[in-house]
């Protein structure tokens, strides 16, 4: 098996997603530049968080151009596996890989912190390692991350269990209270209708040792790994 | 363009008369108007430190692990298996009054160019802030808009470059009030063999400038931060720069890489005085001469002329030597990060910088005129009156003291409340929270401690960073106040369980035309000279920044220290909260009567900074003692001996106490009882803010190897107490001093900065 990692210019948590997919979950992983389109030697890859392009115009506005992002769709169209997270996250939504947008937070400002996520669902390749309803510590890092999406949209995400983390407080409550940035029923993170292209706001790779706080991340990777073992 | 270099010109320079006759008799002519501005930036107290090199000499600025002394960009230390550590501190003050957001946002991405210049990453940034009061009735709403603003610009600038703002220190005094201080620090790592400098050595080697294109920003940026403002200082805004940390992070990466490639022989970044002073210290460094055509190089409007280019301090901006030959290989390396790199001049024999523009010589100026002869001052001193005085221990003062009229029926519970909620005291996390501190996953203890712990993934090390400043006490006795933030710096630093290695040092000042002003700059430096020693702390870096005065008054003296310990295993590190019932509590050290200058006298007796000023007296430190203090605890951490540890200043014995009771991640919040002796008075005893002190917790059975420790190392241990319950509780003697429930405690303490800066943090967000 093997992971990619896509760096965009700007992207900044491109290092820490290499350091927990190669020490953490000791799987080989490469870098791709957004110019190269080539993914045919990977299983999957991740679109790491930062501020591609700078976010100027949009979170995730101007990466959606990148050359290799047209090999991203193709890729999640052959049913192998994509992983955003934060600015990754963004520029799923943007490229329309993911239904829904994330604008401002409802209190303007950047926030950075440790929250809580409730596991919506342990039926994707990330979670499947997880508890449905458990609770995990995962730190957040964003100003654009209050998911919104039509009603549509939401119904289909609910109805096809494709809401995957909402956040929640220590008990697993999912309260406006724990609700961090505004998102639409607490969203934190969703996944496609075929279930291998996840994106999410929390940041799992930040949540991968004892040392940094929390560990809490780490089965979103190893879930992933056992599948991709699975099915190898 | 020629103009006329009337006595109007040479002044609107900042150049004095006698200096622009140094200048004609080093060049043995008049000057070009494109050199008038050459040496009014270079010679500029920002550039030249004209001021300040005579007194600069007297600090300690080597040791055993120092690799890079002051002189570069920023300075490198070596914390073991060929990896060293670059950090510098620098002021953006001045800017940052004048467009808070900008000012503040280029000052972070300045001080993180000198970090990666040196061939390092950046992996941590800290800012010391000092504002004036968020309530006053006059400039309250101002300093609110400037604390949003500056924060809202360090995140800009932090964030999306990816550097873990990881915390720092933001103070309030009405001191500060028209002009707030915010100096920035970066810290990148990088292998002992990989260590680039600011040299354009090699003649015949191609110059080649990199980066964001030249525009007419920041012209004369270096000469404004060397006057003091008036009423029309916003007038300069066009002076300040605008950052782009996008811009940024790609000339991070392509610099990084075009080291790695091997094809570069030495770089430097465009800060103050942009092309100016990159050139002539690149040639000053290396004893070569340059030689640059502004024709090539990459501008962002048509029709600027020679001296707006040389003047320029349009941001994000480098200058490198390439191995003659190897151009192409940094040209492609640039290109891939959709970045500007271009042949722009040759390093040349000889000693001089010449500068053309269309195929006219503009500039041709030995570079040592530059440098070297630069006006050095030694300026006049005047110790003001009356004269400061110390705390000591045994003193008449201190008995005075002692018996200070106890408020009858004072509610000491109230008090401390009232303090937790002050803004010096209060919680900072809405600050540090708008900072992502975690980015590239080292942080290993959060913004919020004593310092802030970051480790080096590549081995088992991590690095303790913290800053510090005092200006009350510097402007009560500087030399003692020195002493003291370095003392407390290092002290921060051990209760991480980190071993103190090396400072940098941002030395705020008002005039130093001003006499009294220039004796507390003299004697900060003696004072912190004689500390560094002390701990074996030498300085590597630094910044000086006169002229701190607006409408003709002045900061308080503000040395702030930058202050890196070091960790051996990562595992050991320690952190100030409370973590088990039962554990002990003791206090390292002794408490006397320090209260004249302290934030209980500032917050509940309500004495203004300037009477605490004129009659107080700042705590007398012993550095011996504050070393055996150290010692003990650092014993006693690196032994894995301690629950927690928690440096014991501002506020006094009870804030301390409290801090370690509040939450934090993965601990709830935990009470503790503490009974204190009635020694001093009761005051006194919860609120004084004696020096040399450390609160930690332990398990019972390391009680025998902590008492064991504490006496080896001569240090004072007093058990004052065991964790537990929802409340804190203090006795002094028999008197139930304090109990309080943490809850409220912690309550006022988190949401009063968010509460007094909701309104102005809303607006700044919607810009």
């Amino acid at each position: 098996m093997k992971f990619g990692i896509i760096v965009f210019p700007g992207s900044n948590c491109d290092h820490d997603a290499y350091h927990v997919i190669s020490k953490q979950v000791g799987q080989p992983v490469d870098f791709i530049w957004h110019r190269d389109t080539n993914l045919s030697s990977y299983d999957a890859v991740i679109i790491p968080g930062g501020f591609s392009y700078g976010d100027y115009l949009r979170a995730g506005a101007l990466a959606r151009f990148s050359p290799v992002m047209e090999s991203v769709k193709k890729f999640a169209a052959s049913g192998r596996f994509v992983l955003g997270i934060c600015n990754g996250f963004q520029i799923l939504c943007e490229a329309g890989l993911l239904p829904g947008a994330l604008i401002r937070n409802r209190d303007l400002h950047f926030i950075c912190e440790h929250i809580y996520v409730r596991v919506e669902t342990s039926d994707t390749p990330y979670t499947n390692e997880l508890q449905t309803g458990s609770v995990r510590r995962i730190p957040i890092a964003h100003a654009e991350g209050n998911y919104v999406c039509d009603d549509e949209t939401l119904e289909a995400l609910r109805r096809d269990d494709r809401i995957v983390f909402r956040y929640c407080d220590a008990d697993g409550n999912v309260t406006a209270a724990a609700n961090p940035n505004g998102s639409r029923e607490n969203i934190a993170g969703i996944c496609n209708d075929t279930r291998n292209v996840l994106g999410l706001m929390p940041h799992p790779e930040r949540a991968c040792e004892d040392l940094l706080g929390s560990s809490d991340g780490r089965d979103i990777f190893r879930s992933l790994a056992a599948t991709l073992a699975l099915a190898a | 363009m020629q103009e006329q270099l009337t006595p109007e010109v040479i002044s609107a320079h900042n150049l004095t008369t006698e200096e622009f006759d140094r200048i004609k008799s080093l060049l043995d002519r008049e000057p070009t108007f494109v050199e008038l501005g050459i040496f009014s930036v270079m010679w500029s107290e920002h550039c030249s430190y004209k001021s300040s090199r005579v007194h600069l000499k007297r600090l300690p600025t080597t040791g055993d692990r120092i690799v890079v002394p002051p002189g570069e960009n920023a300075g490198v230390v070596d914390v073991g298996d060929d990896w060293c550590v670059a950090f510098k501190i620098e002021s953006h003050n001045h800017p940052s009054f004048i467009e808070p957001f900008q000012g503040a946002a280029t000052g972070v991405g300045g001080i993180l160019r000198d970090v990666f210049t040196m061939g390092a990453r950046p992996i941590a940034a800290m800012n010391s802030l000092r504002f004036g009061s968020l309530d006053h009735p006059q400039h309250g709403r101002r300093n609110r808009s400037l604390l949003a603003g500056v924060v809202g610009g360090i995140a800009h600038y932090g964030n999306a470059f990816g550097v873990a703002t990881v915390g720092g220190e933001v103070a309030f005094d009405d001191a500060y009030s028209l002009n707030p201080l915010v100096n920035a620090f970066a810290l990148g790592i990088l292998k002992r063999n990989q260590i680039f400098f600011g040299k354009a050595s090699g003649v015949g080697n191609p110059i080649l400038y990199v980066g964001a294109k030249t525009g007419r920003d920041g012209i004369h940026g270096a000469t404004m931060a060397s006057a003091e403002f008036d009423e029309e200082a916003l007038e300069k805004r066009p002076t300040v720069q605008v950052g782009d940390p996008f811009l940024e992070k790609l000339l991070l990466e392509a610099c990084l890489e075009a080291m790695r490639s091997g094809a570069v022989a030495g770089i430097q970044d465009m800060g103050a005085a942009g092309l100016t002073s990159s050139s002539c210290e690149m040639a000053s460094r290396a004893g070569t001469g340059v030689e640059i055509d502004l024709t090539l190089v990459p501008q962002r409007e048509g029709g600027m002329t020679a001296y707006e280019m040389m003047l320029s301090e349009s941001q994000e901006r480098m200058v490198i030597v390439a191995h003659s030959g190897r151009e192409r290989e940094v040209i492609d390396i640039f290109r891939k990060w959709d970045l500007d790199a271009v042949v722009i001049g040759r390093v040349r024999e000889g000693h001089n910088m010449r500068v053309l523009h269309h195929g006219e010589t503009v500039a041709d100026i030995p570079v040592a005129a530059l440098t070297d002869e630069a006006p050095l001052y030694e300026r006049p001193m005047a110790q003001p009156s009356p004269k400061s005085k110390v705390q000591s221990p045994k003193s008449e003062d201190q008995k005075n003291q002692g018996q200070r009229p106890e408020t009858k029926g004072q509610d000491n519970n109230e008090a401390l409340l009232k303090l937790l909620a002050s803004p010096n005291l209060a919680s900072k996390q809405f600050v540090y929270r708008q900072y992502d501190h975690m980015v590239r996953t080292n942080t290993a203890v959060l913004p919020g401690a004593d310092a802030a712990v970051v480790r080096i993934k590549e081995t088992r090390r991590a690095l303790a960073v913290t800053l510090d400043g005092n200006g009350r006490y510097c402007a009560a006795n500087p030399r003692e106040g020195a002493k003291l933030i370095v003392a407390e710096a290092a002290r921060n630093v051990v209760c991480v369980g980190a071993r103190p290695l090396a400072i940098t040092n941002c030395l705020n000042f008002a005039s130093p035309e001003r006499p009294e002003v220039m004796w507390s700059f003299s004697e900060v430096i003696d004072g912190m000279a004689e500390a560094c020693r002390v701990f074996n702390t030498p300085v590597v870096s630094g910044n000086v920044s006169f002229y701190n005065e607006t409408e003709g008054r002045g900061i308080l003296p503000t040395p702030v220290i930058g202050m890196i310990g070091l960790i051996e295993d990562v595992r050991l590190v320690v952190q100030p909260g409370f973590r088990q019932p039962r554990d002990l509590i003791a206090l390292l050290g002794t408490t006397a009567d320090d209260l004249s200058i302290s934030e209980y006298t500032a917050v509940i007796d309500g004495v203004s900074t300037s009477e605490m000023i004129a009659n107080g007296a700042v705590p007398a430190i012993d550095l011996q003692l504050e070393r055996a203090v150290q010692n003990a605890c650092l014993a006693a951490a690196e032994s894995g001996l301690l629950r927690s540890a928690h440096d014991c200043s501002d506020g006094g014995l009870a804030v301390a106490l409290a801090e370690c009771c509040f939450s934090s991640l993965n601990r709830p919040a935990l009470g503790a009882n503490i009974s204190l002796t009635d020694v001093l008075p009761v005051t006194p005893t919860l609120f004084s803010e004696t020096p040399s002190r450390i609160i930690i917790s332990f398990a019972d059975s390391a009680r025998p190897e902590i008492e064991n420790i504490a006496q080896r190392e001569n240090c004072p241990l007093t058990l004052i107490g065991e964790v537990g319950g929802d409340n804190l509780q203090i006795k002094v003697g028999n008197e139930k001093t304090i109990s309080a429930n943490l809850a409220e405690l912690e309550n006022a303490w988190r949401n009063s900065l968010p509460k007094k800066l909701e309104a102005e943090v809303m607006a700044a967000g919607r810009e």
